[in-house]
């Protein structure tokens, strides 16, 4: 236990009650009182405050933001240098065998890029960031500030309570708010399916700024537990389960986040680490695909479960790779890769569960409305 | 009412058991979403992996406390495996068995000697 690293909120997990965790080297909680299911729901129905201080905020800076842009865009086959100031983008970094190294949120704050990576990936990132980008460009961990997703319809009031300038901005803008005398770097994103924010605060004013929030009736803390349901209903992938080294952002059906301009006959196509076999297939497309799945009957499929074309015999033609119960759903749902003459949404294939065949469909994910302010 | 060290409690009905986990134990499991439960007439060896369970977070066996014959099965359970966390001594019981060695409960605790064992 002495090993794991705490975040600014450790104290308050405590004192309500969490069951902590190890979690990416952190000591997070893994639910409160409340439980998994209800604060899965309560997420949807209301608001919910999420401890996500342990994933890594870090800045890219150059002589102007095109530098730094440029510069990540050699690293991340997305389009940063034209994103506006003020907006947020979904992107990975990808590895030269066309692969994913770790997915992160990037946001064009005027002077420079910030960057959210996931906690287990952090340290590989910025040290990939540091030889790739410096000396022309700084790539600085900004260790002192937490971080807090909330997120929930509810959202919008609660925090606008705070700073009513939090009830102007749409999906994917970021600004700087004022939370109760704090100068807070907010985005309006999340990764449950929920509207809501996530909120980069100095570490010294996390606990006031989460007990601000928490202070609205209408929101409750809520654990990793609930955050992988959450965001497994939303058709989000997880880092290291979903996606990885080994898959490409084809095969984890992440196309949507490379725009035109990155692709074949696009002004800055390619130019990314494996440009070479994601342009091909993105031309051809993949041998296999991440789909949605959902499992007929009660039992959920969790990750591992082989997955099969047909009810008896043959080989596996892919595997489960995120799945549990969906409490919004009201029944188990998975995600994973199947070869791709089986991505048909409608298809029936088969996952062995405790050495039986079990049907399960394939699906359009998400498997619960996105609820977006766009 | 006789308690095993996986957390199940068995309670004598007329010639048979009824057994169920403790409240302990779906506390700590967490919510039920997921039971499969035996077949009426299979016979049972202790130890014998008879019922699945998942919660929210995981999936666990659960095992058969002693030998015998399983008489009746909960279904409502099936339909509602979030029984066990609300009334996991009553609504949510899992199933009945007719025990072929009856001496097995002899070895097992009371519930002093559960309590005790929890802490």
């Amino acid at each position: 236990m002495s090993d794991l690293k705490t975040t600014p909120l450790h104290a308050l997990h405590l004192a309500n009650g969490a069951k902590m965790v190890p979690f990416a080297g952190y000591d997070m909680p893994v639910q409160y009182p409340l439980g998994v299911m209800k604060e899965h729901l309560h997420t949807r129905a209301k608001a919910g405050l999420f401890d996500v201080s342990h994933m890594g905020q870090v800045s890219v800076r150059g002589p102007r933001y095109a530098d730094a842009a440029r510069g990540l865009e050699a690293l991340v086959p997305v389009d940063i240098l034209g994103l506006a100031e003020g907006r947020q983008r979904y992107g990975f970094f990808t590895n030269d065998a066309g692969g994913i190294y770790d997915d992160l949120m990037l946001a064009n704050r005027g002077d420079h890029i910030f960057v959210v990576v996931n906690a287990a990936c952090k340290a590989a990132d910025i040290a990939r960031m540091k030889a790739a980008l410096e000396p022309g460009l700084t790539v600085t961990e900004i260790a002192d500030r937490a971080l807090l997703a909330l997120q929930g319809p509810m959202a919008q009031d609660v925090l606008a309570a705070l700073d009513p300038r939090a009830a102007a901005m749409t999906f994917m803008d970021v600004a700087t708010l004022d939370l109760n005398g704090v100068a807070a770097w907010v985005s309006r994103s999340g990764y449950t399916g929920e509207d809501g924010y996530e909120i980069s605060v100095p570490a010294a004013a996390a606990e006031d700024i989460a007990g601000a929030l928490l202070a609205h009736p209408d929101v409750e803390l809520i654990g990793l537990g609930a955050r992988d349901s959450l965001r497994l209903e939303a058709g989000l992938c997880l880092y290291g389960h979903d996606i990885d080294a080994g898959t490409s952002p084809v095969e984890g059906a992440l196309t949507w986040a490379i725009q035109k301009v990155r692709r074949a006959g696009g002004d800055r196509a390619g130019g990314f680490p494996g440009a070479v076999r994601i342009l091909e297939q993105l031309a051809n497309g993949a041998t296999r695909k991440r789909v949605g799945l959902l499992p007929e009957g009660r039992a959920p499929m969790r990750a591992g479960v082989p997955l099969f074309a047909g009810a008896d015999g043959g080989d596996p033609i892919g595997a489960v790779t995120s799945g549990g119960f969906g409490p919004t759903v009201g029944g188990p749902v998975a995600m994973g890769y199947v070869a791709a003459d089986h991505t048909t949404i409608g298809q029936t294939i088969y996952g062995e569960l405790r050495g039986k065949r079990q049907p399960l469909t394939v699906t359009k994910m998400p498997f619960t409305p996105a609820n977006f302010k766009r | 009412m006789k308690y095993t060290e996986e957390h199940e409690w068995l309670r004598a009905e007329d010639d048979v058991y009824v057994v169920g986990i403790t409240e302990h134990a779906t506390t700590q499991l967490g919510d039920l979403v997921f039971v499969e439960l035996p077949e009426v007439g299979d016979t049972v060896v202790k130890d014998d992996e008879i019922v699945v369970i998942e919660s929210v977070k995981a999936a666990s066996d659960i095992l058969a406390p002693i030998d015998g014959e399983i008489t009746e099965v909960n279904t409502a359970l099936v339909d509602d495996p979030s029984l066990a966390n609300s009334d996991a001594v009553g609504a949510g019981w899992f199933f009945k068995i007719r025990p072929s060695d009856p001496a097995q409960l002899d070895a097992m605790m009371d519930e002093a000697a559960y309590n005790a064992m929890i802490g």
